[in-house]
Protein backbone atom coordinates (compact mmCIF):
# COMPACT_ATOMS: atom_id res chain seq x y z
CA UNK A 1 0.00 0.00 0.00
CA UNK A 2 2.70 2.33 1.04
CA UNK A 3 6.81 2.42 0.87
CA UNK A 4 8.50 1.27 3.89
CA UNK A 5 9.36 4.52 5.31
CA UNK A 6 5.31 5.58 5.96
CA UNK A 7 4.38 2.13 6.96
CA UNK A 8 7.24 2.75 9.66
CA UNK A 9 5.93 6.27 10.43
CA UNK A 10 2.27 4.44 10.76
CA UNK A 11 3.48 1.62 12.96
CA UNK A 12 5.31 4.59 15.12
CA UNK A 13 2.48 6.88 15.45
CA UNK A 14 0.17 3.97 16.32
CA UNK A 15 2.36 3.61 19.27
CA UNK A 16 1.48 7.22 20.75
CA UNK A 17 -1.01 7.70 23.91
CA UNK A 18 -4.51 7.86 22.19
CA UNK A 19 -3.34 6.86 18.85
CA UNK A 20 -4.41 3.20 17.37
CA UNK A 21 -3.45 2.09 13.74
CA UNK A 22 -6.14 3.75 12.23
CA UNK A 23 -5.57 7.82 13.51
CA UNK A 24 -2.19 6.87 13.23
CA UNK A 25 -2.74 6.63 9.29
CA UNK A 26 -4.76 9.98 9.94
CA UNK A 27 -2.12 11.79 11.09
CA UNK A 28 0.55 10.70 9.09
CA UNK A 29 -1.84 11.48 5.57
CA UNK A 30 -2.10 14.78 7.36
CA UNK A 31 1.61 15.28 7.63
CA UNK A 32 2.21 14.12 4.40
CA UNK A 33 0.02 16.85 2.51
CA UNK A 34 1.75 18.90 4.98
CA UNK A 35 5.41 18.19 4.11
CA UNK A 36 6.95 21.73 4.25
CA UNK A 37 4.70 23.56 6.82
CA UNK A 38 4.32 20.76 9.24
CA UNK A 39 6.08 17.01 8.79
CA UNK A 40 9.74 18.66 8.15
CA UNK A 41 9.51 21.37 11.10
CA UNK A 42 8.02 18.53 13.63
CA UNK A 43 10.69 16.12 12.56
CA UNK A 44 13.08 19.00 13.30
CA UNK A 45 12.00 20.07 16.03
CA UNK A 46 11.55 15.91 17.77
CA UNK A 47 15.13 15.54 16.74
CA UNK A 48 16.20 18.64 18.65
CA UNK A 49 14.35 17.77 21.59
CA UNK A 50 15.57 14.30 21.89
CA UNK A 51 19.16 15.43 21.67
CA UNK A 52 19.01 18.11 24.46
CA UNK A 53 16.46 16.39 26.69
CA UNK A 54 17.93 15.69 30.00
CA UNK A 55 17.20 14.29 32.96
CA UNK A 56 17.59 17.42 36.01
CA UNK A 57 20.52 16.23 38.02
CA UNK A 58 18.86 18.01 41.32
CA UNK A 59 15.01 17.00 40.92
CA UNK A 60 14.70 14.53 38.42
CA UNK A 61 13.19 16.49 36.02
CA UNK A 62 12.92 16.85 32.17
CA UNK A 63 14.48 19.56 30.47
CA UNK A 64 17.14 20.82 27.96
CA UNK A 65 19.21 22.06 30.96
CA UNK A 66 20.81 20.59 33.46
CA UNK A 67 20.05 22.06 36.13
CA UNK A 68 16.28 22.03 34.92
CA UNK A 69 14.88 25.68 34.24
CA UNK A 70 12.63 25.59 37.59
CA UNK A 71 15.95 24.82 39.60
CA UNK A 72 17.30 27.65 38.29
CA UNK A 73 14.81 30.15 39.03
CA UNK A 74 16.13 32.46 41.92
CA UNK A 75 12.86 33.47 43.53
CA UNK A 76 11.38 30.22 43.64
CA UNK A 77 11.41 28.87 47.38
CA UNK A 78 14.26 27.40 48.45
CA UNK A 79 12.81 25.92 51.31
CA UNK A 80 9.53 24.08 50.32
CA UNK A 81 10.17 20.65 47.77
CA UNK A 82 7.16 19.01 46.29
CA UNK A 83 7.43 15.49 45.88
CA UNK A 84 5.58 13.77 42.74
CA UNK A 85 5.62 10.70 41.48
CA UNK A 86 6.43 11.74 37.78
CA UNK A 87 7.51 14.25 34.77
CA UNK A 88 3.40 14.73 34.48
CA UNK A 89 2.18 15.48 38.17
CA UNK A 90 4.84 18.16 37.97
CA UNK A 91 3.80 19.92 35.05
CA UNK A 92 0.17 19.67 36.50
CA UNK A 93 1.36 21.00 39.57
CA UNK A 94 3.14 23.94 37.63
CA UNK A 95 0.12 24.38 35.51
CA UNK A 96 -2.05 25.03 38.61
CA UNK A 97 0.52 27.88 39.24
CA UNK A 98 0.07 27.81 43.07
CA UNK A 99 3.31 26.21 44.26
CA UNK A 100 6.26 28.37 44.74
CA UNK A 101 8.62 26.31 46.20
CA UNK A 102 11.21 23.25 44.00
CA UNK A 103 9.97 19.88 42.98
CA UNK A 104 11.66 16.34 43.40
CA UNK A 105 10.27 13.80 40.86
CA UNK A 106 10.62 10.29 42.38
CA UNK A 107 10.12 8.37 38.93
CA UNK A 108 7.25 6.21 39.87
CA UNK A 109 5.66 4.34 42.89
CA UNK A 110 7.21 1.78 45.07
CA UNK A 111 5.26 -1.57 43.69
CA UNK A 112 5.61 -5.36 44.76
CA UNK A 113 3.68 -6.36 41.40
CA UNK A 114 5.57 -4.40 39.25
CA UNK A 115 9.17 -5.41 40.79
CA UNK A 116 9.89 -1.50 41.54
CA UNK A 117 11.95 -1.11 44.91
CA UNK A 118 12.93 2.03 46.69
CA UNK A 119 16.52 1.20 44.48
CA UNK A 120 14.55 2.28 41.29
CA UNK A 121 12.81 5.35 42.64
CA UNK A 122 14.72 8.70 43.31
CA UNK A 123 14.69 8.86 46.90
CA UNK A 124 18.19 8.41 48.10
CA UNK A 125 18.94 12.08 46.03
CA UNK A 126 15.57 13.48 47.80
CA UNK A 127 17.08 12.82 51.25
CA UNK A 128 20.41 14.78 50.15
CA UNK A 129 18.23 17.85 49.09
CA UNK A 130 15.88 17.49 52.12
CA UNK A 131 19.23 17.03 54.55
CA UNK A 132 20.36 20.68 53.45
CA UNK A 133 20.13 23.62 56.04
CA UNK A 134 17.65 25.79 53.65
CA UNK A 135 15.06 23.26 53.59
CA UNK A 136 11.97 23.29 55.90
CA UNK A 137 8.93 21.42 54.57
CA UNK A 138 8.52 18.56 52.40
CA UNK A 139 5.46 17.94 50.67
CA UNK A 140 4.54 14.74 49.74
CA UNK A 141 2.14 14.97 46.72
CA UNK A 142 2.03 11.22 45.97
CA UNK A 143 -1.66 9.84 44.01
CA UNK A 144 -4.21 8.94 46.66
CA UNK A 145 -3.92 5.59 45.68
CA UNK A 146 -2.64 2.18 47.39
CA UNK A 147 1.04 2.14 45.59
CA UNK A 148 0.98 6.15 46.00
CA UNK A 149 0.54 6.72 50.14
CA UNK A 150 2.35 3.20 50.22
CA UNK A 151 5.24 5.22 48.42
CA UNK A 152 4.80 8.15 50.53
CA UNK A 153 4.50 6.50 54.24
CA UNK A 154 8.18 5.11 53.01
CA UNK A 155 9.47 8.51 51.97
CA UNK A 156 8.00 9.92 55.34
CA UNK A 157 10.46 7.29 57.18
CA UNK A 158 13.59 7.54 55.15
CA UNK A 159 13.08 11.55 55.79
CA UNK A 160 12.62 11.03 59.58
CA UNK A 161 16.25 12.10 60.17
CA UNK A 162 16.58 15.12 58.10
CA UNK A 163 15.12 18.41 60.24
CA UNK A 164 12.08 19.39 58.15
CA UNK A 165 8.75 19.52 58.64
CA UNK A 166 6.37 16.89 56.07
CA UNK A 167 3.33 17.17 55.00
CA UNK A 168 1.14 15.50 52.33
CA UNK A 169 -1.83 16.96 50.21
CA UNK A 170 -5.33 16.34 51.43
CA UNK A 171 -7.52 13.48 50.31
CA UNK A 172 -11.09 14.14 50.07
CA UNK A 173 -14.32 15.75 47.70
CA UNK A 174 -12.82 17.20 44.83
CA UNK A 175 -13.90 21.19 43.89
CA UNK A 176 -17.41 20.89 42.02
CA UNK A 177 -17.96 17.48 43.33
CA UNK A 178 -20.85 16.45 44.79
CA UNK A 179 -21.26 13.87 47.94
CA UNK A 180 -24.05 11.76 46.15
CA UNK A 181 -21.46 11.07 43.44
CA UNK A 182 -18.68 9.73 45.74
CA UNK A 183 -17.72 6.99 46.83
CA UNK A 184 -17.49 5.86 51.16
CA UNK A 185 -13.84 5.78 50.54
CA UNK A 186 -13.64 9.25 49.54
CA UNK A 187 -16.10 10.88 51.95
CA UNK A 188 -15.01 8.69 54.92
CA UNK A 189 -11.15 10.92 54.15
CA UNK A 190 -13.04 13.66 53.10
CA UNK A 191 -14.23 13.18 57.08
CA UNK A 192 -11.40 12.28 58.39
CA UNK A 193 -9.49 15.44 57.05
CA UNK A 194 -12.30 17.89 58.12
CA UNK A 195 -10.86 21.16 59.43
CA UNK A 196 -12.44 24.17 61.53
CA UNK A 197 -13.90 27.10 59.87
CA UNK B 1 -36.49 -1.35 25.66
CA UNK B 2 -34.77 -2.67 28.50
CA UNK B 3 -37.01 -6.04 27.28
CA UNK B 4 -35.76 -5.38 23.89
CA UNK B 5 -32.15 -5.55 25.31
CA UNK B 6 -32.20 -8.43 27.16
CA UNK B 7 -33.83 -10.31 24.96
CA UNK B 8 -31.12 -9.83 21.95
CA UNK B 9 -28.61 -10.40 24.89
CA UNK B 10 -30.67 -14.22 24.95
CA UNK B 11 -30.18 -14.66 21.66
CA UNK B 12 -26.88 -14.04 21.23
CA UNK B 13 -26.10 -16.06 24.35
CA UNK B 14 -27.81 -19.06 22.66
CA UNK B 15 -26.25 -18.86 18.64
CA UNK B 16 -22.69 -17.87 20.73
CA UNK B 17 -22.66 -19.29 24.09
CA UNK B 18 -21.36 -15.96 25.45
CA UNK B 19 -19.54 -17.03 28.88
CA UNK B 20 -21.07 -15.00 31.72
CA UNK B 21 -21.12 -14.98 35.84
CA UNK B 22 -22.00 -11.93 37.91
CA UNK B 23 -20.04 -12.10 41.60
CA UNK B 24 -18.71 -10.21 44.13
CA UNK B 25 -15.20 -9.89 45.09
CA UNK B 26 -12.13 -8.09 46.18
CA UNK B 27 -9.40 -6.47 43.88
CA UNK B 28 -6.10 -8.01 44.46
CA UNK B 29 -3.50 -6.15 42.05
CA UNK B 30 -3.93 -4.61 38.84
CA UNK B 31 -1.47 -4.34 35.79
CA UNK B 32 -1.82 -1.84 32.78
CA UNK B 33 -3.34 -2.87 29.84
CA UNK B 34 -2.24 -1.15 26.94
CA UNK B 35 -2.29 2.96 27.31
CA UNK B 36 -5.99 2.50 29.84
CA UNK B 37 -6.86 -1.09 30.15
CA UNK B 38 -6.23 -2.42 33.65
CA UNK B 39 -5.55 -6.26 33.78
CA UNK B 40 -7.70 -6.81 37.31
CA UNK B 41 -6.72 -10.08 39.38
CA UNK B 42 -10.01 -10.08 41.87
CA UNK B 43 -10.87 -12.85 44.74
CA UNK B 44 -14.18 -13.71 43.72
CA UNK B 45 -16.76 -15.49 46.47
CA UNK B 46 -17.99 -17.92 43.80
CA UNK B 47 -15.21 -18.14 40.78
CA UNK B 48 -12.38 -17.61 43.12
CA UNK B 49 -9.21 -15.47 42.05
CA UNK B 50 -10.34 -14.69 38.56
CA UNK B 51 -8.42 -12.32 36.13
CA UNK B 52 -9.87 -9.98 33.51
CA UNK B 53 -9.52 -7.30 31.11
CA UNK B 54 -11.15 -4.11 32.25
CA UNK B 55 -11.59 -1.63 29.26
CA UNK B 56 -10.56 2.18 30.74
CA UNK B 57 -9.97 0.59 34.09
CA UNK B 58 -6.62 3.08 34.35
CA UNK B 59 -8.58 6.23 33.33
CA UNK B 60 -7.88 8.67 36.04
CA UNK B 61 -11.73 8.40 36.54
CA UNK B 62 -11.83 4.97 37.08
CA UNK B 63 -8.35 3.93 38.36
CA UNK B 64 -9.70 4.67 42.17
CA UNK B 65 -12.27 1.83 41.84
CA UNK B 66 -9.86 -1.07 41.17
CA UNK B 67 -7.46 -0.30 43.75
CA UNK B 68 -6.24 -3.48 45.90
CA UNK B 69 -8.76 -4.28 48.55
CA UNK B 70 -11.79 -2.49 47.07
CA UNK B 71 -15.10 -4.46 47.37
CA UNK B 72 -17.03 -4.71 43.87
CA UNK B 73 -20.06 -5.84 42.18
CA UNK B 74 -19.14 -7.78 38.98
CA UNK B 75 -19.59 -9.41 35.71
CA UNK B 76 -17.51 -11.27 34.09
CA UNK B 77 -17.97 -11.89 30.37
CA UNK B 78 -15.80 -14.06 27.66
CA UNK B 79 -16.28 -16.38 24.38
CA UNK B 80 -15.14 -19.20 25.92
CA UNK B 81 -14.65 -20.38 29.39
CA UNK B 82 -10.94 -20.27 29.21
CA UNK B 83 -10.17 -16.70 27.68
CA UNK B 84 -9.15 -13.94 29.86
CA UNK B 85 -12.51 -11.87 29.52
CA UNK B 86 -13.36 -8.82 30.44
CA UNK B 87 -15.10 -7.67 33.61
CA UNK B 88 -17.75 -4.82 34.34
CA UNK B 89 -17.56 -3.45 37.66
CA UNK B 90 -19.47 -1.24 40.16
CA UNK B 91 -17.58 -0.17 43.24
CA UNK B 92 -19.63 -1.49 46.54
CA UNK B 93 -17.14 -0.47 49.33
CA UNK B 94 -13.92 1.52 49.05
CA UNK B 95 -11.43 -0.39 51.85
CA UNK B 96 -8.29 1.05 49.96
CA UNK B 97 -9.21 4.06 51.20
CA UNK B 98 -9.59 2.69 54.87
CA UNK B 99 -5.76 2.77 55.03
CA UNK B 100 -4.77 5.49 53.15
CA UNK B 101 -3.70 7.26 56.00
CA UNK B 102 -2.52 4.40 58.32
CA UNK B 103 1.10 3.30 57.36
CA UNK B 104 1.12 0.37 58.90
CA UNK B 105 -2.45 -1.44 58.09
CA UNK B 106 -1.42 -0.16 54.44
CA UNK B 107 1.49 -2.19 54.51
CA UNK B 108 -0.56 -4.97 55.58
CA UNK B 109 -2.90 -4.68 53.08
CA UNK B 110 -0.50 -4.89 50.62
CA UNK B 111 1.53 -7.64 51.72
CA UNK B 112 -1.96 -9.53 52.34
CA UNK B 113 -3.02 -9.29 48.47
CA UNK B 114 0.05 -10.42 47.05
CA UNK B 115 0.45 -13.34 48.95
CA UNK B 116 -3.45 -14.24 47.80
CA UNK B 117 -1.92 -13.30 44.24
CA UNK B 118 0.93 -15.53 44.47
CA UNK B 119 -0.39 -18.38 46.48
CA UNK B 120 -3.75 -18.71 45.18
CA UNK B 121 -4.74 -20.90 42.05
CA UNK B 122 -6.59 -19.33 39.39
CA UNK B 123 -10.91 -20.28 39.29
CA UNK B 124 -10.39 -22.30 42.48
CA UNK B 125 -13.36 -20.95 44.39
CA UNK B 126 -13.37 -21.02 48.18
CA UNK B 127 -15.71 -19.37 50.08
CA UNK B 128 -13.89 -19.09 53.53
CA UNK B 129 -11.34 -17.97 52.40
CA UNK B 130 -12.93 -15.09 50.89
CA UNK B 131 -15.21 -14.44 53.87
CA UNK B 132 -11.69 -14.45 55.92
CA UNK B 133 -10.06 -11.71 53.74
CA UNK B 134 -13.18 -9.94 54.17
CA UNK B 135 -12.24 -10.05 57.94
CA UNK B 136 -9.07 -9.18 57.55
CA UNK B 137 -10.44 -5.97 56.38
CA UNK B 138 -12.38 -5.59 58.88
CA UNK B 139 -9.85 -6.10 61.53
CA UNK B 140 -7.19 -4.02 60.04
CA UNK B 141 -8.91 -0.74 60.94
CA UNK B 142 -8.71 -1.73 64.44
CA UNK B 143 -5.82 -0.79 67.08
CA UNK B 144 -4.64 -4.48 67.32
CA UNK B 145 -5.08 -5.74 64.23
CA UNK B 146 -1.38 -7.25 63.84
CA UNK B 147 -2.19 -10.27 65.47
CA UNK B 148 -5.32 -11.13 63.58
CA UNK B 149 -3.23 -10.68 60.52
CA UNK B 150 -0.70 -13.62 61.78
CA UNK B 151 -3.80 -15.79 62.49
CA UNK B 152 -5.47 -14.86 58.71
CA UNK B 153 -1.96 -15.75 57.57
CA UNK B 154 -2.43 -19.48 59.80
CA UNK B 155 -5.88 -19.60 57.98
CA UNK B 156 -4.42 -19.33 54.75
CA UNK B 157 -2.22 -21.77 55.09
CA UNK B 158 -4.60 -24.21 56.41
CA UNK B 159 -7.11 -23.65 53.37
CA UNK B 160 -4.28 -23.84 51.18
CA UNK B 161 -3.83 -27.50 52.52
CA UNK B 162 -0.64 -26.86 54.55
CA UNK B 163 -2.72 -26.18 58.32
CA UNK B 164 -0.13 -26.56 61.09
CA UNK B 165 -1.90 -28.68 63.61
CA UNK B 166 -1.11 -26.69 67.21
CA UNK B 167 -3.88 -28.71 69.14
CA UNK B 168 -1.43 -31.13 70.89
CA UNK B 169 2.23 -32.17 71.24
CA UNK B 170 3.28 -34.50 68.41
CA UNK B 171 5.61 -36.37 70.12
CA UNK B 172 3.28 -36.55 73.61
CA UNK B 173 -0.15 -36.11 72.53
CA UNK B 174 -0.56 -34.02 75.71
CA UNK B 175 -2.52 -30.43 74.97
CA UNK B 176 -0.66 -28.38 77.53
CA UNK B 177 2.69 -26.41 77.72
CA UNK B 178 3.04 -26.15 73.89
CA UNK B 179 5.85 -24.20 73.00
CA UNK B 180 7.41 -25.15 69.92
CA UNK B 181 6.86 -26.29 66.04
CA UNK B 182 8.55 -28.42 64.67
CA UNK B 183 9.72 -26.91 61.14
CA UNK B 184 9.37 -30.45 59.01
CA UNK B 185 6.05 -31.32 59.99
CA UNK B 186 4.17 -28.15 61.19
CA UNK B 187 2.69 -30.09 64.57
CA UNK B 188 3.36 -27.98 68.12
CA UNK B 189 5.85 -29.88 70.42
CA UNK B 190 5.40 -29.41 74.35
CA UNK B 191 8.27 -27.52 76.64
CA UNK B 192 9.55 -30.80 77.96
CA UNK B 193 9.64 -32.19 74.56
CA UNK B 194 11.40 -28.92 72.56
CA UNK B 195 14.00 -28.33 75.33
CA UNK B 196 16.77 -30.75 73.47
CA UNK B 197 15.85 -28.95 70.24
CA UNK B 198 15.07 -25.60 70.96
CA UNK B 199 16.99 -23.95 68.64
CA UNK B 200 15.98 -25.93 65.66
CA UNK B 201 12.43 -25.80 66.17
CA UNK B 202 10.06 -22.69 65.60
CA UNK B 203 8.87 -20.50 68.26
CA UNK B 204 4.92 -21.20 69.04
CA UNK B 205 3.47 -17.99 70.02
CA UNK B 206 1.08 -17.94 72.88
CA UNK B 207 -1.60 -15.99 71.00
CA UNK B 208 -2.32 -18.16 68.73
CA UNK B 209 -3.36 -21.12 71.45
CA UNK B 210 -6.18 -18.37 72.50
CA UNK B 211 -7.89 -15.42 71.78
CA UNK B 212 -6.71 -12.11 72.79
CA UNK B 213 -3.23 -10.93 72.42
CA UNK B 214 -0.78 -9.53 75.91
CA UNK B 215 0.76 -7.33 73.98
CA UNK B 216 3.96 -9.27 73.58
CA UNK B 217 6.28 -7.75 70.86
CA UNK B 218 8.47 -10.89 70.62
CA UNK B 219 5.40 -13.27 70.60
CA UNK B 220 4.23 -10.89 67.74
CA UNK B 221 7.61 -11.45 65.71
CA UNK B 222 7.59 -14.95 66.83
CA UNK B 223 3.89 -15.61 65.04
CA UNK B 224 5.59 -13.53 61.86
CA UNK B 225 8.45 -15.94 61.63
CA UNK B 226 6.15 -18.98 61.70
CA UNK B 227 3.84 -18.43 59.28
CA UNK B 228 6.39 -16.53 57.17
CA UNK B 229 8.47 -20.04 57.66
CA UNK B 230 5.51 -22.35 56.39
CA UNK B 231 4.09 -19.98 53.72
CA UNK B 232 7.86 -19.65 52.10
CA UNK B 233 8.06 -23.36 52.58
CA UNK B 234 5.20 -25.16 51.41
CA UNK B 235 3.23 -22.20 49.41
CA UNK B 236 6.14 -20.60 47.58
CA UNK B 237 8.35 -23.07 47.10
CA UNK B 238 11.49 -22.07 49.25
CA UNK B 239 11.86 -19.25 46.95
CA UNK B 240 13.97 -16.43 48.69
CA UNK B 241 11.97 -13.72 47.62
CA UNK B 242 8.30 -15.31 47.32
CA UNK B 243 7.52 -13.41 50.16
CA UNK B 244 6.10 -9.43 49.80
CA UNK B 245 8.72 -6.70 51.03
CA UNK B 246 5.56 -5.16 52.16
CA UNK B 247 5.86 -7.49 54.78
CA UNK B 248 9.16 -7.02 55.66
CA UNK B 249 8.34 -3.67 56.02
CA UNK B 250 5.60 -4.30 58.53
CA UNK B 251 7.39 -6.16 60.75
CA UNK B 252 10.02 -4.25 61.01
CA UNK B 253 8.17 -1.18 61.62
CA UNK B 254 5.74 -3.07 63.99
CA UNK B 255 9.43 -4.51 65.98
Amino acid sequence: MSGNEIEQLIKLFARLPGLGPRSARRVTLFLIKRRESLMLPIANALRLAAEAMVPCSLCGNIDTIDPCAICNQERRDRSQICVVEDVADLWAMERAGVFSGRYHVLGGTLSAIDGRGPEELNIAQLVERASEQFVEEVILATSATVDGQTTAHYVSDRLTNCDVTISRLAHGVPVGGELDYLDDGTISAALNARRTL
Amino acid sequence: MVGIRSSCDQILRSTYIIMEWIDKGYVLTTRYHGENSLIVSLLTEKNGKSSGLVHGGGSSKRRGIYQPGNFLDIIWKARLPDHLGTYRCELIRSHAANFLDAPLPLLALSSAVIILERALPEREPDRELFKKFGLLLKVLREVDWAPSYVRWELDLLTNLGFGLDLSKCAVTGCAEELTHVSPKTGKAVSEEIARPYADKLLVLPRFLLKSGFDEDLRDLINGFALTGYFLQRHVFGGKPDALPIQRERMIAALT
